[in-house]
């Protein structure tokens, strides 16, 4: 399978601290894949620097064949910070009509976002008058505009109602199989049998990386949150 | 760059405004209120309000814009929508020259106001009233490129803020607008020399006279290269990776 990211032996430091040790992973193309582990681990930082917007102090990130970070992939790559990054001062609709506009698409990418995420009806209003989750819903439409050959999406699903999330994981899907790939992180364990594929990071390291189905097999956990656990002790058990 | 990025992104700034009517009518109000009490200071005196009145008049934009823009620039860089947007295509000088388009043209809404009104109303006179609104203007943008810049060096609003007194008022005190340059100190003639804000004072005074010499253009040219400069040192400012 091909690997729409590739990372070997990424080093990270934040404010004087390692907080990545040495990374290597390969996300595949055209699947689903969950970055999970607790907060803290390291998985915004992870993101960021696919993305390209992280300094790294070593090893090698190829995104869709590139470097990280290289201008090309600007428009090729969509990212849903963690904290929402919305204009609070202007409705939904001119939030993601500038976005549009900076991305080149028309209108209709803006209709069609702004109903992905569910806020049709919402279109007049102030962002700044909308709850956590709406706000966050803003910041994934603004990277779903130009449909891009991959999406970076950090914690998505956070504070949403249960319905709402299961709509996005069936939209995530779709767009996964008309051909996009997906990186999305997650703290919460139960979300990651929605997931083709699975990344466990702890402490700034990979833990453990394989298909849902694997990793309680190789556990021999029934549910993903044992699996975590039996995991963790392993790796201490190895240290 | 691209002018349609540049464009949205000069739309998106003043829609943001256009959502805070209360800066709108503080940015329109404010030097209006200032500029009548400056000539109701100087009633008996109208030499004074005389020398005074252009100069106030093209350097409130300069004053406004600069507090506004770091302030503005600031929020973009703490709220994340900076680091959003330099992970889409846009290049850096679309969003700064979008920036100056937006504040130009609220510049431009200040300044002719501020004109009719002093022109108009209360008999301000000078020989140059179509480049007296130019300069207001032109130093619109110096004061926005300045803010621009020093919001890089501020983490919070408070900080900001405290810029205007720490940039801008040394540059009013030293300008020769309170007391005319050459019966300053030398090292106050020579601080002051250095200061942009120096040489749009310069501009400003000399449009009284009904022809405008060589050393307007001089003071014009050095207002244009430092706004291109504050620019420069700005856009420098704005990182796509950062630690």
């Amino acid at each position: 399978m091909a690997s729409a990211i590739e990372i070997r032996d990424l080093r990270v430091v934040r404010g004087g601290r390692e907080v990545l040790h040495g990374i290597d992973l390969d996300v595949e193309v055209g699947a689903v894949t969950g970055l999970l582990g607790p907060s803290g681990s390291g998985k915004t930082t992870l993101m960021r620097t696919v993305v390209g917007a992280q300094i790294v102090a070593a090893g090698d990130v190829t995104v869709l064949g590139l470097a990280a970070g290289t201008p090309a992939l600007r428009a090729r790559v969509g990212y849903q910070t963690q904290a929402p990054s919305v204009y609070s001062d202007l409705s939904v609709l001119e939030n993601l009509s500038y976005f549009a506009a900076i991305l080149g698409t028309g209108r209709e990418s803006v209709e069609r976002t702004i109903g992905v995420v569910g806020l049709t009806g919402h279109e007049r209003q102030l962002a700044g008058t909308l709850s956590g989750g709406e706000l966050a819903r803003i910041s994934l439409a603004t990277a779903l505009l130009n449909e891009p050959e991959l999406l970076v999406l950090d914690e998505p699903t956070v504070g949403l109602d249960p319905v709402l999330r299961r709509d996005l994981w069936e939209t995530f899907h779709l767009l996964a199989e008309a051909g996009a790939t997906l990186l999305v992180s997650s703290h919460v364990m139960d979300e990651a049998d929605r997931c083709d594929r699975l990344l466990l990071l702890r402490e700034g390291s990979l833990l453990a990386a394989g298909s849902p189905a694997e990793l309680r097999a190789r556990t021999g956990a029934s549910d993903l949150d044992a699996a975590f656990l039996g995991l963790v002790d392993r790796a201490g058990a190895v240290s | 760059m691209s002018a349609r990025r540049t464009g949205a992104t000069a739309l998106r700034v003043l829609a943001q405004l256009r959502h805070d009517p209360r800066t709108i009518a503080l940015l329109l109000a404010v030097p209006c209120v200032l500029q009548v009490l400056v000539h109701e200071l100087f009633r008996d005196r109208e030499q004074v309000f005389q020398s005074l009145g252009v100069p106030l008049l093209g350097l409130f934009p300069f004053v406004a814009m600069f507090i506004v823009t770091s302030i503005t620039m600031l929020r973009e860089r703490t709220t994340g929508t900076l680091e959003r947007l330099l992970t889409t295509p846009i290049a850096r000088g679309d969003l700064l020259a979008g920036y100056a388009l937006a504040f130009a043209v609220v510049a431009a809404a200040q300044a002719t106001l501020v004109s009719a009104l002093s022109f108009g109303l209360l008999g301000l006179e000078s020989g140059n009233r179509g480049a007296v609104v130019v300069l207001a203007i032109a130093n619109a943008v110096l004061g926005m490129a300045l803010g621009l810049f020093a919001s890089a060096f501020a983490r919070t609003e408070f900080q900001a803020v405290q810029f205007m007194p720490a940039f801008v008022l040394p540059q009013i005190l030293l300008c020769g607008l309170l007391v005319p340059r050459e019966q300053m100190a030398e090292w106050l003639q020579a601080v002051s020399a250095v200061l942009p804000l120096t040489y749009a004072y310069d501009a400003l005074a000399r449009t009284a006279e009904d022809s405008l010499d060589g050393r307007f253009w001089v003071d014009v040219a050095v207002v244009l290269a430092v706004t291109v400069l504050s620019l420069a040192l700005g856009a420098a400012t704005l990182r796509r990776r950062t630690p």
